[in-house]
């Protein structure tokens, strides 16, 4: 379990990072390693060239802009954890940040790192998704966003073209009327999640972001989240929660497995128990 | 946190057999300053990487070598003379493999040694390893071990004509069990486990031109039995070869095994000149090695109205894997389920037949609970099913089923003898500590977060330092005959105790010093304990069967008390009266007169021989002396569990709520050793239950091939148990001590199992496959409600 041999860059600004991911042969960045390490020493990947960027100190800063927070890629899970970067999800991010894995991860793994890496299974590509997260992308010809909803496009799959860097996250702020719930099923602590709810629900406004993850792809995204709580969404939104729109939901989402759809609608269930609290 | 100031830690009145001694060797392994096998550092070192086989099962055409890399890669064509690992057993129909040290014509696992790559680094010695491509033709697998038995399956090895390593069969009066009022019939199965020492196999090899002797050093529970079968592969005098087994990071039975790796690495050193290493790597840890465990059941129980057993019928099979694995052969677990299934009941009627099956993944190791675990989750399942029909408390057929102290010593239906003990009431403290009918009144209610509560019980029985009469039955490579010992004072006055069996984990440093101190009163501190270097300690076959309390320390007592008799001789010659009017007590002979301390004998001895007369008796201060128990079939320990529950049926979640152990292993000679052996086991056991599992594809990969996938339970999955200690004391043995280090591992399966499906038999659900995993449980839920709907 060694990697294979591979040259190594370690960037000092994005500009420069830009330029060596543009390089000849296959490139890897690494920002924090607690995936990319152990298929490295695999040989799961074998690049030719890794580029280091959590060097990169544009890129470990976090400030609130305007209604938004702007987080850059590689702060760490144990940064948002500890309160070490400001917060406008009113502890959401801080509680999703802390279940991670294991505190050692939390430690090196970067919450870009982890969002680039695309694992269906991570906690943040579903719960930036139903927080209405936006991602900043950068290559050597320009920058550009797209909405979290739309970046992950499969298992280790992301909307990053060949040369571009997800360089911040922008998360907004959660509104004082909107309730939060995520909830995962884990193996045991610390392990990977193999069904995660994530819902941001506003009754207020009579919104709801849902979230199914884990699925082993993109993570389901709710169009019609009125459907789920018998057409409307009110101040009784848990009891109205309709387990079989759920279920029909998953099927058509390709999950053929009953046994599976049934943990993913009692996890979903749970997030919006939460939510109600 | 405990502090140096705490009470516990002061220095106990007696440090002798029974006291609660702080461990000598954590001092310097838990400072880091203990030295394992990937510790070491030679001049010139260099570096192995293995090509292992892809497949499961294939025929090798061609090994494509890179011209560049010829006079660093190995293959079988380059080991003339050295031959495969053999293990066989003296049991009537058992077939014999060749486990070759490289693969010859054939790979039978993934995994498999193809090829050795030598290189500065391991990265290198991998990079190297990745250039040589094979030429393989695959054969279908043998995955399954019930397939495996199937007419026209693939064959393992051809010659056999089957994939039966071995049948085994029994049977006592069944045909009077078959008119019960109460037949239970199940299929109960437990997965392919991996056992998971914090440290994985390492082997360090090297050649020492002066002495013309090869050095091995291998983190090693058994280095003089390593060093037989290196002797014999390797056709080498077993003068020119040393054994060193360094601290080890944990074994369980893992590290009992000869290696090919250690085979190979041994030439390799004596081709080249330089020292060879190898240190398993995590992967290669849970693909090519370490697995365990894998049983099915089909087991019928019968009983009468009142839960009395009538007689149990069952037919085993256990994975065996591809070989025979040296010394403790294919057939240890299938042969023993047939002797060990009826546990510590009474039944008068048993049947049982047992394969060991042979399949295209790796050798099945012997697990801490070797059998046992297997055994006791089917026979503790199988009751509580019984209690069911019966509609008693699980607790209750138990009872009426288990040997009362007035029956010791018990001779059970397959002729186990049962040393001592009193079953009934470790099971009635059990009950009463998790309370039973506190459980059931809770039960009643219902949770509030609609969770399902549960409770469990288990009790087995553990065999223990088994010795000669047992195994030359069995005619494995290895048999045990008296254990050895060597003590020796220094002439500083210290004590010296060497050991053919090896310390990793069980605290022998400690607990045998203990044992010198209680026969000689020598402060623990000033004793020193010399284990792991074949060179240094007598043979012995090692540490395994929880063998070493019982075998090892009576043996420190026997060449204790010889000491002390020489030490009598001089010091009586130093106080100037006859042999018989002195005696040893507290570290001084004493006479009519005076004293002469132990450290003064010592002293005169060795470095002021002018002062003892021409008459002294010349055999100094150094015996080696063996031991035996006066019967040497075994001690039995066991230990009643209990646990409660609480099941998730939505996610399939188990939460352990409490769990209670009352365990007997004979007299304790440290207690809270006892207790850290415990709660390791209990960990493991709560693996095997919950956890740990390696699933095979149908082309025999093994599919969970790291730690992501391969679930170990860590510090939040397992609970702080609530301990009681019996003490009954063995018959048979010095001080009343029997062998205690694989009971944690082997109850907690079949407790939890029966925790669950308490929790869950309101909803028609039986669990009976381990582990028992949260989709599992949401499958057979669903299952349940499918079967109860009616048909549309």
């Amino acid at each position: 379990m060694k990697p294979a041999p591979f040259a190594y860059e370690r960037p000092r600004d994005v500009a420069s990072a830009l330029a060596a991911m543009a390089g000849e042969g296959t490139i890897k960045i690494i920002a924090g390693g607690q995936s990319l390490g152990p298929m490295l020493n695999l040989r799961l990947v074998a690049p030719d060239t890794i580029v280091d960027i959590t060097g990169l100190d544009e890129l470990k800063h976090a400030e609130v802009s305007g209604d938004e927070l702007v987080i850059g890629a590689c702060v760490t899970h144990a940064d948002i954890e500890d309160g070490r970067i400001p917060d406008v999800t009113r502890g959401a991010m801080q509680r999703v940040a802390a279940d991670i894995a294991y505190r050692a991860v939390r430690n090196r793994g970067t919450l870009g790192g982890s969002l680039s890496h695309a694992d269906p299974s991570a906690d943040w590509v579903s719960a930036l998704a139903a927080l209405g997260a936006t991602m900043s992308l950068r290559s050597a010809t320009g920058a550009r966003r797209i909405a979290m909803k739309d970046f992950v496009l499969g298992a280790l799959e992301s909307a990053l073209a060949p040369g571009e860097l997800l360089e911040a996250v922008r998360v907004p702020a959660m509104p004082p009327s909107a309730r939060w719930g995520y909830v995962k099923a884990c193996r045991k602590t610390g392990e990977f999640a193999h069904a995660i709810g994530a819902v941001l629900i506003d009754p207020d406004a009579g919104t709801a972001r849902v979230v199914i993850g884990a699925v082993e792809a993109a993570p389901i995204i709710v169009d019609d989240t009125a459907a789920l709580f018998g057409g409307r969404i009110s101040h009784d939104f848990a009891s109205r929660f309709d387990a079989r729109v759920a279920d029909a939901l998953l099927l058509r989402a390709g999950l053929g497995d009953a046994a599976d759809r049934h943990i993913h609608v009692a996890v979903l269930r749970k997030a919006i128990a939460e939510a109600a609290k | 946190m405990r502090s140096e100031r705490d009470p516990s830690f002061a220095k106990p009145a007696s440090q002798g057999v029974g006291a609660r001694v702080p461990r000598k060797e954590d001092d310097r392994l838990m400072r880091d300053r203990g030295q394992y096998v990937g510790d070491i550092r030679l001049s010139g070192l260099q570096d192995v990487a293995f090509v292992r086989s892809p497949l499961a099962h294939a025929q090798i055409r061609a090994i494509h070598i890179p011209e560049r890399y010829r006079d660093v890669v190995f293959t079988a064509a380059d080991l003339v003379g050295i031959k495969p690992i053999r293990a066989v057993t003296g049991l009537a129909g058992f077939k014999a493999s060749d486990q070759p040290i490289l693969a010859t014509d054939k790979v039978r696992q993934v995994g498999e040694l193809i090829a050795m790559c030598v290189a500065s680094t391991r990265a290198e010695a991998e990079d190297i390893a990745a250039a040589v491509t094979l030429d393989l033709v695959e054969l279908p697998a043998v995955y399954d071990m019930r397939q495996a038995l199937a007419p026209g399956a693939p064959l393992v090895h051809e010659h056999w004509g089957d994939n039966v390593f071995l049948e085994s069969f029994f049977e006592i009066d069944i045909a009077s069990a078959l008119d019960a009022p109460i037949k239970v019939t199940r299929e109960i199965s437990t997965a392919r486990q991996c056992m998971s020492p914090l440290e994985g196999r390492g082997v360090v090899a090297t050649f020492d031109s002066r002495l013309d002797q090869l050095t091995l050093y291998s983190g090693s529970q058994m280095p003089h039995i390593v060093k037989n079968g290196l002797s014999d592969c390797l056709g080498m005098d077993q003068g020119r070869i040393r054994i060193v087994s360094p601290d080890v990071g944990g074994g369980f039975g893992h590290k009992g095994i000869l290696l090919p790796e250690e085979v190979c690495l041994s030439w390799l050193t004596m081709r080249c000149g330089f020292p060879v290493r190898w240190i398993e790597d995590r992967r290669e840890h849970l693909v090519a090695s370490s697995n365990c465990r894998e049983h099915h059941y089909s087991i019928t129980v019968y009983a009468d109205r009142d839960g009395t057993l009538r007689g149990i019928d069952c037919e085993a099979i256990v994975d065996s894997g591809a070989y025979s694995s040296y010394p403790f052969s294919a057939c240890l677990e299938a042969a023993q389920v047939v002797s060990i299934l009826p546990g510590p009941y009474k039944m008068p009627a048993y049947r049982c037949r047992t394969f060991s099956v042979a399949t295209n993944k790796c050798p099945i190791l012997p697990y801490r609970g070797v059998a046992r675990t297997g055994v006791c989750f089917a026979l503790e399942l199988m009751l509580d099913l019984v209690a069911a029909e019966a509609g008693l408390e699980p607790g209750e057929v138990r009872l009426r089923n288990l040997p009362g102290p007035e029956q010791m010593p018990f001779d059970n239906i397959t002729r186990k003898h049962f040393d001592s003990g009193d079953y009934p009431e470790a099971m009635r403290r059990a009950l009463k500590q998790i309370d039973i009918d506190g459980i059931r009144a809770r039960q009643r209610r219902g949770e509030a977060d609609g969770r399902r509560i549960g409770v469990g019980l288990s009790i087995y029985c553990e065999q223990a330092a088994h010795g000669t009469s047992v195994y030359a039955g069995w005619g494995i490579p290895m048999v045990p005959g008296h254990e050895q010992a060597t003590a020796r004072l220094t002439p500083d006055g210290g004590l010296e105790l060497r050991v053919g069996v090896h310390s990793h984990g069980q605290g022998l440093e400690t607990t045998l010093s203990q044992v010198a101190f209680e026969m000689l009163g020598v402060d623990v501190g000033r004793i020193r304990v010399v284990h792991g270097d074949t060179a240094m300690t007598p043979y012995s076959t090692g540490t395994w069967g929880s063998r070493c309390m019982v075998m090892a320390g009576g043996a420190v007592a026997t060449a204790c008390h010889e000491l002390g008799e020489r030490a009598k001789k001089i010091g009586a010659k130093l106080l100037q009266v006859d042999e018989a009017a002195v005696a040893l007590v507290d570290g001084e002979i004493r006479g009519p007169n005076g004293s002469v301390s132990l450290r003064e004998i010592a002293h005169t001895w060795y470095r002021r021989p002018q002062d003892l007369p021409g008459d002294v008796d010349p055999g100094g201060l150094e015996a080696t002396s063996g031991y035996k128990p006066q019967r040497d079939t075994g001690t039995f320990s066991y230990a009643a569990h209990a646990v409660t529950v609480a099941v998730d049926p939505d996610l399939g979640d188990v939460e352990i709520l409490d769990y209670v152990i009352v365990e007997d292993g004979g007299v304790l000679v440290n207690p809270m050793i006892v207790d850290g052996q415990i709660y390791g086991g209990l960990a493991q056991g709560i693996g095997t239950a919950l956890y740990e599992e390696m699933p095979f594809d149908r082309a025999g990969q093994p599919l969970n091939t790291t730690l992501a996938d391969y679930l170990l339970p860590g510090p939040t999955e397992v609970p702080m148990p609530w301990l009681d200690h019996m003490e009954t004391p063995s018959p048979y043995t010095k001080f009343g001590v029997k062998g205690i280090g694989e009971g944690g591992a082997i109850a907690p399966p079949a407790a939890i199992g029966n925790a669950v499906n308490d929790a869950l038999r309101g909803l028609g659900v039986e669990m009976m496959q381990s582990p028992i995993t949260p989709r599992r449980i949401v499958e057979a839920i669903l299952a349940a409600r499918d079967a109860q709907r009616p048909a549309a």
